[in-house]
């Protein structure tokens, strides 16, 4: 079987003065067609250099990123990112941020009236659609990552990167987005790739979570199948025996095996 | 206001007094007076009271500025004129800034208008080119590692020490004062675009790659949104400077602008004309300022609280 996405040896270090740090060793990951997969490590593991070498953001020092069949290294909207602090352009409305995607992605394939629609279609997708004539300083920071995500979502991305998306934000948001986020996914299948640092963020939504041991030359400690049945329900899952299994695993592979050592 | 609020206080005061005199009575509920709500016709009062708060301040200090004037010239050894013999010996300049009695016998708002036009085109060719060139220097490493020593050199020749040049060169005075106007112009706007754009978010960097912007796209789209604030403060510093620059290049090169007025002012010794000259650059210098400054607020208006 040949995998949808594929992360082949990667390699990343950076050369700083005389000293060359080694950030990723070996990363090797396939990843299948609408699978949604979160990245969990501990920080300065290199998380977001692997995130950004898919994004083409940064360059792999060696190995590659093979999306269908071919190798991609720069960055491009088949691969839209959802950055960490939303990136929304201050000067810009709601409706003029994922427009602007939309025109830049579909110029040759849409017209006017159907990228119009599109823009407010993927505004409606994350109930964004109330406040397109607001600009980013006028609405919260839920908000603002909702519209992160329809402008993401706008350019019909092949892979959804999100970018510990959900991190600056309050727990009650966080969960509500993270409801739209699945809702979103069980509509449109996306493949996603998730960065994150919270345990039950990760159990909840993916279909593997990646866990990476700590850095420098970080690599892929283990690999967990979530196989929790979908529509998956925050409140049942609390008591589930799977659920707690699963979130277990993590745990134990984040604070037993690969403690944090430098934090005091 | 404050009358009203030492109301409020006399009246709040006894029933605290009570509240603090009577500690053993526990907690007592201490009712406020309450606010009077201002009434709707109070508004225009507001509005002309904000009015008066800014200019009666500076007006009573301008009076007395004049009083003292007035006082100090008013003596027989005097080498300046007071207040009241500028209004006698200038009262047409000072009343009618357009009016035209000859080719060069002509009112001083026409004047004013001559210098802004040499001062349009030279401003308006140092902001294209400075915000091209710090564009290019805020991108470019090595450009900046190239330019920007000229560039610091460069900026702190004065002004009028360019005037020579420009003259040998264009061999007429009109472009030869436009050309001062531009090179004393140019560099802060060079340096602030280039700053501007330095500090363009990588964030804002990252999103026009993952959408694959062209340059061309990047720089209307982006850079120039991102940069606004930056660069509108150059151009302000830049306006001033070059309102600054006309005034002395064209006491050099002649002609009819206001520059030129001040110095055959002064080969004629009409010292009240040059005082009412003064004046109106003063006045011209700040609406520009102004006007530089407003349209910046409102290109960059959203920016600013990202």
């Amino acid at each position: 079987m040949t995998a949808y996405l594929k992360l082949d040896h990667i390699d990343k270090s950076f050369a700083r003065g005389g000293a060359v740090t080694e950030v990723l060793k070996e990363v090797c990951l396939d990843i299948a067609k609408g699978e949604y997969i979160s990245i969990i490590g501990h920080s300065g593991c290199g998380k977001s250099t692997l995130l950004n070498i898919v994004a083409g953001l940064t360059q792999a020092s060696a190995g590659g990123v093979i999306l269908e069949g071919r190798q991609v290294d720069s960055p491009g909207p088949d691969r839209a990112v959802v950055f960490q602090n939303h990136s929304l352009l201050p000067w810009l409305s709601v409706y003029d941020n994922v427009r602007l995607a939309v025109d830049k992605v579909f110029s040759g394939t849409k017209s006017r009236a159907e990228r119009h629609d599109w823009t407010l279609h993927n505004l409606d997708l994350v109930q964004m659609a109330h406040a397109r004539d607001r600009r980013p300083s006028e609405i919260s920071g839920g908000m603002k990552q909702r519209v992160g995500i329809a402008r993401a979502l706008a350019m019909e991305p092949k892979v959804l990167l999100l970018d510990e998306p959900f991190g600056a934000l309050d727990a009650l948001t966080r969960a509500h987005l993270q409801d739209s986020v699945m809702q979103i996914h069980a509509a449109l299948g996306n493949t996603v790739i998730m960065i994150t640092h919270d345990v039950d963020e990760a159990v909840l939504l993916s279909d593997r979570i990646v866990m990476m041991t700590n850095g420098p030359s970080a690599r892929i400690g283990e690999v967990l199948d979530v196989r929790l049945p979908r529509p998956r329900r925050r409140l049942e899952l609390v008591t589930d025996p799977a659920y707690l299994v699963c979130r277990e695993a993590v745990l134990k592979f984040l604070y037993e095996r690969h403690r944090f050592v430098e934090a005091a | 206001m404050s009358i009203t609020a030492l109301k409020s206080e006399a009246v709040v005061s006894p029933s605290t007094a009570k509240g603090a005199s009577a500690p053993a009575k526990g907690a007592e509920i201490v009712r406020l007076a309450p606010s009077r709500p201002t009434p709707r016709g109070n508004r225009f009062a507001g509005y002309a009271h904000r009015v008066s708060v800014a200019v009666v301040p500076p007006l009573v200090v301008l009076l007395a500025l004049l009083g003292i004037w007035e006082l100090l010239c008013s003596g027989s050894g005097a080498t300046l004129p007071p207040p009241s013999t500028i209004w006698q010996e200038s009262y047409d300049l000072i009343v009618n800034p357009f009016f035209v009695n000859g080719s060069q016998d002509i009112g001083l708002g026409w004047r004013v208008l001559v210098s802004l036009q040499r001062v349009a085109v030279g401003f308006g060719l140092a902001a294209v080119a400075g915000i091209l060139l710090g564009v290019i220097v805020g991108q470019s490493v090595w450009a900046m590692r190239g330019l920007d020593p000229i560039f610091q050199v460069l900026r702190t020749v004065p002004p009028l020490a360019w005037l020579p040049i420009a003259l040998a060169a264009f061999r007429d005075s009109n472009p030869s004062a436009i050309f001062v106007i531009f090179i004393t112009a140019i560099w802060p706007v060079i340096i602030n675009t280039a700053v501007g754009v330095r500090n363009i978010p990588q964030d804002y960097r990252n999103v026009a790659k993952v959408l694959r912007l062209n340059p061309l796209e990047f720089f209307v789209k982006i850079m120039l949104p991102s940069a606004a604030p930056y660069i509108f403060t150059g151009l302000r510093i830049g306006v001033g400077l070059s309102w600054l620059a006309i005034v002395a290049a064209e006491m050099l090169t002649g002609g009819v602008g206001i520059g030129f007025f001040i110095w055959d002012a002064w080969n004629s010794s009409r010292l009240s004309d040059i005082i009412v000259a003064l004046v109106y650059i003063g006045v011209v210098g700040f609406i520009l300022d102004r006007l530089v400054a407003g349209i910046g607020a409102f290109v960059t208006r959203g920016t600013a609280a990202a």
